[in-house]
This record gives structure tokens, sequence and C-alpha cells, in this order.
């Protein structure tokens, strides 16, 4: 490739690029300091996110037990709000995100691309190590009232409610939004330039194409999210009047501003996680993926599409009636390229033979939450539809659907799925068949019901509600403390074997991507010479004649 | 237990085979494509401002408000320095491309004092504007956008100040050897093209209203 | 068990998943009770989109399951699946079809957008039976108006139409930017069969922490809830004092961000007497949960009983109402009055801290 052609310089400005020779490996207390290995980055930010998650996770529990019953009893309405504002921003920029893409993407990528890094393992570094101060600021928000106005955070309400605690939260989303274009910049100049020579585009994983496609849309879209938020620091703090509409600023320009971002952010979230599907269910079905290029190309296409839908969560805002139609047929036509996925994977399943290990059935659990949760949002891309229930428990119900039901399934399957090669260690299968049934029950339990109450008349973001609704909400409750049952064995299970389960092969699954060549764990630098690449990463059941056609 | 599931008799197993390759160790150096990819996301961020101060202007009924003067002198003389300071750094980088570290040295030296003026220029012109950053909605969009840009102006300036610290050692830069005086050109231009934009927005654009 | 053809099962299933789905569509029991000419529309395409989604639905996860046990892993059998890695046409198939379905739901949907007035939000066409209200400044409307009488001879041009409605902003309550330009340029405009008419009825509402003020222009009247007409075409203009509000009546199926420094509207006809929620929903602070209203829709002739008492009413004491200005009293004082409308009780106002 071109490395050849740029000529070496030893100025470090952005990475360390000494080279280590001695593969000593990492002790636990490396795990703990600034490590520019990508493997040691990529288990920190899984494991912060995975804390994130839970104290996001307690707050969604709190407010459950607030919504048990229709008064605001349980906590004061501000402090509702605080905690509504902080699980959403937790869940979408400290769970989600860093663990799909920082997390994952860090551990797997090089790996399975046969580099012995990341481009700039400085820079990885330095981008994982924003995340825990983000963090802070927004747990730290809770003593100035905690930031209150939604993790959408639409001015004018967030220019006049809890300043100090807003500015906080605007200090915490620019940090892991610098921590998000960082990592984006070192995947794509990665996957572009440091795959080893053997590896063409025809055989590249669809998991790196899938952090291909993430990266290049975290990078465009990121800095208009931070600009937006640079504006409202300002109008907060530095007396400027961009959102104050009284002072001749507009505040309909943060909400284009924000969902230019936030929209491909929802993308941000699922295909990385698409990506893990598409390495998990070939393997457990031990099938090749069906329709390699349709997929790679879709996640392309799902990128490109989902940079002009962002008024779609505008409907009933600010926008005039051909921008109401414009958006309503963008959003539409993502349905296609999605389809085209699911159906492969679907298609995959066709004729294979199914194992259901505990990181599978998280996959086939996925498809069936996340087809229901990307229906409903079909119809929340029609606008004269999207009028009745924008703002409402339907959407609740939509985005946990994709979210939990697509995003953490995915997340779950794939721990299970790469746990061995992280640790060296097996994970417990029965425990995993127990934490997979509470979660399918506690996920529907909690999250279709809230279909009917948005439809019916229950706005979200409210403490207190309609008594009519009480019922249903009582199940919602009801399901969330299951969910929060589903962590036991999971924990369990993780923390078990991370320390004495059984010990794995470097190929427990038979698998055919690169990370599977190399030990479990692998060395410090992956490997002790590099891979070359004989066979495409899905070729299951390829019989010997087959093989050699392809070959010759 | 676990393994139970695993298959074992599939019919391939990952054929790899061992080839040494040459330089395996070392690390490629990447940085300019970085670099590249930083200014992308950078320039989106610059769009994000313009688009905003696009649809302001857009919504006002008077563009600038009543009473806000933009002077147009003092920041034209601005714009021809730092255009054709980009020029000057470019000298700088074909000076060692040719090994002619006095070249280097002179040209980016002239292109930081260049940047230098450029910033002074500004920061007069702040003092001698007649509002501040919350006078009015034009007047938050101007010092925004401007200091933003200032800002970059600034970082860019260190970027080229440290190219001529390090130049001083004797052989640390060559004509095959110069990649940090490539990015520091590779930034220069670029806070160069945003200031075009900027100009354009701020500067002309309000002249015709 | 005998052999059946597949293309028997397959005919079997399909029929199957086309009567599941057709009566999924009319039975989800998702939908709240009708209550605008609007919501017939949106129902009727609700309903469709039910129906495709769960024949998708049914045909999907149908495969899943069906392939998880068909294929499954049976102890002892350690080889692979079969090696197939793609089929065009298959492909083409499952990529056509998709692209029909949503070619075809946006059709429709735009219709459906047209026939609610989606178009013009701004239509309001003011008729020259407004004009009464337009010619009074700042003054509350001293002549009783039988407003549902109004309708327009012709649309109205455009400086008509500017003059009459700044007649409505004067009653706009106080701190109420009466520079905001008045017709509304984002919600829902005229319905198709209403298309170029001037509406029955006016109604300016002004949402504010944490509740809504509806004004009736040509009336004077202020009150906390709305009262609206059985059958006709009602203009709410919609307006926000502090933060974006968005005001909802899920029975009439139709919802709009009242906007700070922002003119919005919606125009429906509700076609069922009854009471019906008007609930915030938008996040707008503390107490958002507790901003709800009341929509009463009369029957025409209790409408006008209504309107007549109430202008007589608000007249006596209208000078009283123009006088007070809300920034003097406390949220919780100047909100009183309307307290029991909105459903609020004594108890949260008093805890409404004051403006910041
Ligand atoms: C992982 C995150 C994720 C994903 C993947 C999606 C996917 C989609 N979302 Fe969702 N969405 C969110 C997260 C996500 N969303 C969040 C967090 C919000 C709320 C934000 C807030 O307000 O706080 C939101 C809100 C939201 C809205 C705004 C609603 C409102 O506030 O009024 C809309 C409107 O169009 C929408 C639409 C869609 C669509 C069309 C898809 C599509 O991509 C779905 C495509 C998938 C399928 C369609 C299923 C599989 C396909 C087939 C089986 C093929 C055949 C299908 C057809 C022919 C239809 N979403
Ligand atoms: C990936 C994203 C994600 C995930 C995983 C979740 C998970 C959950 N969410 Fe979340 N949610 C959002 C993203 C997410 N949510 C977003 C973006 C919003 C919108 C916010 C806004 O409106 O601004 C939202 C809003 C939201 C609401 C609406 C609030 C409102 O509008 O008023 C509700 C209400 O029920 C809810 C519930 C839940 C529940 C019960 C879970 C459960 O699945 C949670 C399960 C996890 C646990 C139960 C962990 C419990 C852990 C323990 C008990 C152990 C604790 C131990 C230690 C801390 C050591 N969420
Ligand atoms: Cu007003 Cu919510
Ligand atoms: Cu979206």
């Amino acid at each position: 490739m071109t490395q050849a052609q740029i000529p070496l310089d030893d100025t470090t400005l952005l990475s360390g690029q000494e080279h280590h020779p001695i593969h000593k490996p990492w002790k636990w207390y490396d795990y703990f300091t600034y490590n520019i290995d990508h493997k040691v980055i990529g288990i920190q930010y899984l494991v912060t996110s995975f804390v994130f998650y839970l104290i996001g996770g307690l707050m969604a529990v709190a407010m459950r037990m607030e919504l048990a019953t229709p008064d605001p009893d349980f906590v004061d309405p501000s402090l509702y709000n605080a905690l509504l504002t902080n699980h959403g921003t937790i869940m979408i920029f400290l769970w989600i995100v860093p663990a799909a893409i920082g997390g994952f993407g860090n551990y797997l990528i090089p790996l399975m691309i046969g580099a012995r890094d990341m481009a700039f393992p400085n820079l990885n570094a330095i981008a994982f190590w924003l995340n825990p101060p983000a963090g802070l600021l927004l747990l730290g928000s809770f003593f100035f009232g905690g930031a209150q106005a939604g993790w959408t955070s639409y001015p004018p309400l967030s220019e006049i409610t809890a300043p100090v605690a807003q500015s906080m939260w605007i200090g915490a989303i620019v940090l892991v939004g610098t921590s998000s274009i960082l990592g984006a910049l070192n995947f794509i100049v990665t996957i572009l330039m440091m795959r080893v020579p053997s590896l063409s585009w025809d055989r590249l994983p669809l998991f790196c194409w899938a952090i291909l496609a993430t990266s290049a849309l975290a990078l465009v879209s990121t800095p208009v999210l931070a600009a937006g938020l640079i504006l409202l620091l300002f109008d907060i703090n530095f007396g400027t009047s961009f959102f104050k509409p009284d002072e001749g600023g507009n505040i309909i320009i943060y909400q284009h501003l924000f969902w230019f971002y936030s929209h491909p952010a929802v993308y941000l979230m699922i295909l990385p996680i698409f990506g893990v599907m598409s390495e998990i269910i070939p393997v457990h079905a031990r099938k090749p993926i069906f329709g390699y290029k349709a997929i790679a190309y879709s996640s392309l296409a799902i990128c490109l599409v989902g940079l002009f839908v962002w008024v779609h969560h505008m409907f009933t805002s600010g926008t005039p009636p051909w921008m109401r139609l414009f958006f309503t047929i963008s959003t539409l036509i993502v349905a296609v390229p999605t389809g085209v996925k699911i159906f492969s994977w679907v298609a995959t399943l066709w004729g294979g033979k199914i194992r259901f290990t505990s990181a599978m059935l998280f996959a086939v659990g996925l498809l069936g939450m996340f087809v229901l949760g990307g229906l409903s949002g079909i119809t929340l891309g029609v606008a004269p539809f999207d009028i009745h229930v924008h703002d409402t428990y339907y959407i609740v119900a939509h985005f946990h659907y994709v979210l939990f039901g697509g995003s953490v399934f995915g997340l779950y399957a794939a721990i299970y799925h790469w746990f061995p090669k992280m640790t060296g260690r097996m994970m417990n299968e029965k425990l995993g068949q127990v934490h997979f049934v509470m979660t399918f029950i506690g996920a529907n339990l909690t999250f279709l019901p809230m279909h009917s109450l948005g439809m019916h008349g229950m706005p979200r973001r409210v403490a207190m509600y309609d008594p009519q609704f009480t019922a249903l909400n009582k199940l919602c409750t009801f399901g969330a403390f299951m969910l929060a049952a589903s962590l036991i064995p999971f924990l369990i299970n993780a923390i078990w074997s991370w320390s004495r389960g059984p010990k794995a092969s470097a190929n427990p699954w038979n698998a055919l991507t690169l990370e599977w060549t190399t030990a479990s764990p692998p060395i410090v630098e992956n490997w002790e010479v590099l891979p070359v690449v004989t066979t495409g990463p899905y070729e299951y059941g390829m019989s010997e004649e087959e093989a050699a056609a392809v070959e010759g | 237990m676990t393994d139970a599931t695993a298959p074992t008799g599939a019919a391939i197993a990952p054929q790899v085979t061992t080839e040494v390759q040459a330089n395996d160790h070392a690390h490629p150096d990447l940085r300019v494509w970085g670099l590249l990819t930083f200014l992308v996301s950078e320039s989106l961020m610059f769009g994000g401002f313009f688009a905003a101060y696009l649809m302001v202007r857009g919504a006002a009924s008077q563009w600038p408000p009543e009473g806000t003067e933009v002077e147009l002198l003092l920041p034209a003389i601005n714009t021809v320095i730092l255009v054709s300071s980009s020029f000057v750094i470019h000298l700088g980088d074909v000076a060692i491309k040719k090994n002619d570290i006095g070249g280097l040295r002179k040209w980016y030296a002239v292109t930081a004092l260049m940047g230098a003026v450029f910033l002074v220029g500004q920061a007069y012109e702040y003092a001698t504007l007649g509002y501040g950053l919350s006078s009015n909605i034009f007047a938050n969009c101007f010092y925004l956008m401007t200091g933003f840009h200032g800002l970059h102006v600034f970082i860019g300036l260190l970027l080229i100040l440290g190219v001529l610290w390090r130049s001083r050692r004797a052989g640390h830069y060559s004509d095959h050897k110069h990649t940090g005086v490539e990015m520091a050109e590779i930034y220069w231009h670029f806070v160069d093209i945003i200031w075009i934009v900027l100009f354009a927005l701020l500067y002309i654009l309000t002249q015709f209203s | 068990m005998k052999q059946i053809p597949a293309s028997l099962l397959t005919l079997t299933a399909g029929i199957l998943i086309t009567l599941i789905s057709l009566w999924v569509g009319q039975n989800h029991g998702l939908l709240p009770e009708q209550a605008s000419e609007a919501a017939v529309l949106v129902d009727e395409l609700f309903n469709v989109m039910v129906m495709i989604a769960t024949a998708l639905f049914l045909v999907v996860i149908g495969a899943i399951l069906l392939f998880c046990i068909r294929y499954r892993y049976r102890p002892g059998d350690e080889g692979d699946g079969i090696f197939v890695e793609g089929n065009l046409p298959l492909e083409a198939f499952w990529t056509a079809i998709p692209a029909i379905l949503v070619i075809g739901l946006g059709v429709y949907s735009v219709q459906v957008f047209q026939e609610m007035g989606g178009f013009d939000p701004g239509s309001i066409h003011a008729g020259h039976g407004m004009m009464g209200g337009g010619s009074m400044s700042h003054q509350m409307p001293q002549m009783p108006q039988n407003s549902v009488a109004m309708m327009a001879q012709a649309p109205g041009d455009g400086a008509i139409a500017t003059d009459a409605m700044s007649g409505m902003v004067a009653q706009m309550p106080e701190g109420t930017d009466p520079a905001v330009d008045p017709v509304p340029r984002f919600g829902f405009g005229a319905n198709t069969a209403e298309e170029g008419r001037a509406p029955d009825l006016v109604v300016n509402v002004t949402g504010m922490q944490y509740a809504w003020l509806f004004n009736y222009p040509n009336s004077g009247i202020m009150t906390g809830e709305l009262h609206v007409p059985v059958g006709k075409d009602v203009q709410l203009n919609l307006s926000a004092k502090d933060v974006i509000h968005s005001f909802w009546v899920p029975q009439f199926r139709l919802k709009q961000d009242a906007l700070p420094g922002q003119s919005s509207g919606l125009r429906f006809v509700a076609n069922k007497v009854g009471t019906y929620p008007v609930v915030c929903a938008e996040l707008c602070g503390s107490y958002h949960g507790g901003m709800r209203s009341q929509v009463i829709v009369h029957p025409v002739e209790e409408f006008d009983e209504w309107l007549q008492q109430n202008t007589v009413a608000q007249q006596q004491n209208s000078a009283q109402t123009v006088a007070v200005n809300p920034a003097d009293l406390s949220e919780g004082e100047y909100l009183a009055p309307y307290a029991q409308d909105m459903g609020v009780d004594a108890q949260v106002l008093s805890q409404l801290h004051p403006r910041s």
C-alpha cells in the first residue's frame, strides 16, 4: 500500500511510535493506567462503559419506581427530569457508543485486519481517557441540580434551568464528542492503511466495514453537534443570544444542529452492532454470510441516507411543509438497506447447523426485537402519523426496542462471543441462557406496553400522569425490575468466568476471521509473525474442490 | 461443558501460513492521513457555525442590525496577509524538499510573522469595534466565529514555531523526512480557507443588504 | 407424515399471514377515541401501516423461528452448513419489495398530509367577517360577535389577512411579543374541504410554564380551557411565552409545538361532542407533566350560549384582566384562576418556583 511512500519522520507529534519488542503480558494493574495497547484500551472502554450502564440503569429503575404510581411521590419532579436527562445521556454517550465503537472496535479492528495496533496508539489512549472525566462531570452535575432539559436539551428550557449543571452537561458531551472524533479518525486511517497486504477489500470482515461506515458518520456529524453545543454554552454563560428569540435568536437552529448529529448518532449505535451480527451469525450457524457485498454496501447506504433524515425528529416543531414531506420520504428509504441486512441474516440461518450458544441466542433475540423497533420507526417516519405520537411513550417504546433490543442485545452477544478471546476463558453457557431468557422477557414486559401508553395519550418525560395509565405503567415497572435482576446471572458469570472459567483455546468457536488465529488472549502486539489471509472470513462449509477453485 | 457446543470437525480451519514480512514491526507513519481526516471533521464544525449564521441572517429583517458597522479596510488587509502567507509557507515546503534548511527556516519565519500580524490586527479590530460579544445577534456570530478562527490561527502559529524550533537540530528535517513540516503547512492552508469563507460571510455579504 | 408440497405450504402460510395482518390492522386496539376529521385520516393510515408491519413481522419472525428449529444443531453432527454465499434474484427481490412498499407508503402519506391541510399552515385567509376584530388595536373587542357565523366570501389578499391578524395579536396576553408574525408558518392549515375559506372560529393559544391560555379574539374571552363547537372549522394560533410547549389533543391526533418567537397553528374540525384532554407534549420544566387542560366540544347552540355568557362576564372584569401584569405576580398567583381548569391543584401551584 501507500504506506511505503510516506517518508518516515520521528517527530512524534501525534503518536508514540516507538516499538517494544519485548512481549511481556500485561498485568491487571496495567488496565488502570494510561496504556497504548489497543487491546487494553478496548477492555478499558468496555469495563468503564459497563459501569456507566449500571449507573444509567439504576437511574432508569428510579424513574420506573416513580412511574409505578400516577402521582409524583417517589422523587421530586425536578430530580425526575435530571434522572431522565442523565439516563438518556449516559446510556447513549457513555454506554452504547463507547462500548460498541470504542470497546469492540478497538479490540477487534487491528486483530481482524492483521495489524499490530491502531494507526495512532497514543491518540487512542487519549480518546479513551476523555471518557471518565465526562462521566464524572455528568454525575457531579447532580450537586447543582442535574441537567434537566432532556438528553436533547432544547433551548430555551436548557438555558433557564440549572445553568451550572447544564454547562457541565455540555462539557461532558464535548469531551465524549472529541473522543468520538479522535476514535473515528483513528479507525478510518487504520482500516484504510494498515490491513495486512493479503487482506483484500472483498475479504474484509463485515465488522470492519461497519466500523468504517460508523467512523465516517461520526467524523462528519459529531463536529456539528459540538458547534451547536458551543453556541448553547455561550448563550448560557457569556451573554450571547443565538437561541433567545426575544433578542433575535432562533431556537429552531439548535434543533437542526442537534439532530444533524443525533440522528446519525442512532446509526453510530446500531451499525457496529450490525457488524457484530454479521460476525456472530455465520460462526454459530456454520454458514457463509449470505450476501456479503450487499451487507457491506448497505452499511454505506444507511450512512449516506442517514445524513439526510434528521428532521423526522422535528415534525411538530418549526418545520415547514416541504421539509416534513422531504424528510418523510428520506426516512422511509432507510428501511430498504436495513431490510437487506435483516433478510441476509435470516437467509444465513437457512440451511445452517445452528448452535444456540448464548451469543447466538442474543443475536437471534436481537433480530426479533430490532425488526419490531424498526417497523415502529417506519410508522414514525410518516409525518402525518408522527404528529400524533411525537413526544409520547410510543417514541420511548420505539427507541428502547432498537436501542435495548438492538444495541444492548448486540453488545451482550458480542461479549459472549469474544469473551474467550479477550480473557482466555470461557463463559458459562447455562448462566448465559438464564440471562438471555430474563433479558428477553424483561425487555418486552418493560417496553411493549409503552406503545399503547403513547398512542392513548401518555406524553414522555412526565413524572405524573393520568390515572387511567396506571396498570400498564405498573407492568413496565415490573419489567424493569426483571431487567435489573437479569444482570445478576450476567455479572456472576462474567466475574466468575474471568477469574476461574475453563481455559479457552485460541479458536473455541472454530471461526475464520483473523482474530481467532492468535492466542487467547492475544499477546502484546498480537502476532509473532503477521498472518497471511488465504480464505475469506466466512467460508464455512466450503468443500475442498470449491476452495481449490477459488484459489485457482 | 462450554466447549461442547463448539464444532470440532469444521471442514476448514483458518488457514494461516506464516510469512515474515519485511519491516514487520515498524509502525507506519500515517500522521498526514490522520491530520487530513481530522480537518474534514473540523471543517464540519465550522460548517455548523456557518449554517447557524446563515439561518440567523435569513430570519433577520435587517443584517447587520441598525448601528452595527462592519469595518472593511483592516480585515481586507488582514485577509491579504493571511492568504499570501499560504504561498509563503509553501515556499518553505519547496525549500525543504530541496534539502534547503535555511530556506525552510526563512519562509516559515516569515509565515509566522504574517500570522502574528494577522492576530494583532484582529485584536486591534476587536478593540476598536463599537460592539462586544453580547451586543446583538450579529455581534454574537461575529465574535464567536472570528474568535474561533483566531484560535485556530494561534494553534497554526504554534505548529509553525514548533517546526522552527525543531529545525535547529541538524538533520531533523531533510528532503525525505519532513512530515512535521508538511503537517504545519496543511493546517495553515486549512486555516486560510476557513478565513476566506468567513470573510465572505461576515464582511462581504454584510455589505449588500 | 405425508409429504406436503412446499408450494402448498407457502400458499397456506401466505393466506394465513394476509388474513392475520388484515385482522390485526383493524383490531390492534392501539387508537384512542376519534374526535376530529383529521383523526379519521390518520387512523386509516395507521391501520394500513399496522397491517403492512404485521405481515412483515410475521414473515421475518416466522422465517427465523422456522429456520432455528429446522436447522438447529443436532448432537453428533459437527459439520458445517450448506455453502451458499448469496442469490442475486432473491436479493433483488427483497430489495425491491420494501422499496415498493415504502414508495407506496410515501405517496399515501403525502396524500393524507395534504387532506389534513399540511401544505398550507398559514391558510387563514381572513374573510371580511373578521375585520371587526382587525380594527381594534390594543383593546378588548367591544362588540360580541357570533364567531361561528363568520364565513369568508373569498380568500383575502395578503394585506387584508395581515391586518385582520394584527387584531388577534392585540388580544394576546401581556408579554407576548406583538412583533411576531402572527400568520402561522408551521402546523396545519385548512383541510381539503375547507380550503380557501376562513375558519369559523379563531382562538389564540398561549403556552407558558405550566398552563395553556385560550383567548377568543372576537369576543375577548380568556379562559384556561378550550371550548369549540362541533363540526366547525377552528383555527388555533399557537405561541409560547417562555419555553417550547406542545399542544396535543390525542383524540384529535393533532399536535403542534408552541414556539417562543415563532408562530404556529392548528386548524381542525372536531366532529364529536365531548371533553378531551389537552396535553403539553414538550418537556417544559419540572411540572411539564401537570401542564394539562381540556377541550370541550359543544353542540353548536350550546357553544353559542357559552360564548354569549362568557363574553358578558368577561367584559365586566376585562379592564382588570388587562391591567394585571403577570410579571408582578408570583407564578402561583398568576395561574390560580386557571388552576381548576387545568386540573393542577393549589399545592402544586404554590410549589412552582418563581421565574428565574
Ligand atoms: C439504535 C438506535 C435507533 C435506530 C436503529 C433507529 C431506527 C429508526 N428510527 Fe429511530 N429513534 C431512536 C433510535 C433509533 N432509531 C431514538 C433514540 C429516538 C428518540 C430520540 C428522542 O427524541 O429522544 C428515535 C426516534 C425516531 C423518530 C422521531 C420520532 C419522534 O420523536 O417523533 C423517527 C421518525 O421518523 C424514527 C425513525 C426511525 C427509522 C425509520 C428507523 C429505521 O432505521 C429502522 C429501519 C428498520 C426496519 C424498517 C426493520 C427491518 C426492515 C425490514 C423487515 C424490511 C422491510 C420493511 C419495510 C418495507 C418497512 N426514530
Ligand atoms: C441505550 C440506551 C438505553 C438503554 C439501554 C435504556 C434502558 C432502560 N431505559 Fe431508557 N432511555 C434512553 C436510552 C436507554 N434506556 C434514552 C435515550 C431516553 C430518553 C431520555 C430523554 O427523554 O431525554 C430514555 C428514557 C427512558 C424512559 C422515559 C423517561 C421519560 O420520558 O419520562 C424510561 C421510562 O421507563 C426508560 C426506562 C428504561 C429502562 C427500564 C431501561 C432498562 O433496560 C435498564 C436496565 C438496566 C438496569 C436495570 C441496570 C440496573 C443495575 C442495577 C440495579 C445494579 C446497580 C448497581 C450499581 C450501580 C453498582 N428510559
Ligand atoms: Cu409545557 Cu410541557
Ligand atoms: Cu432519527
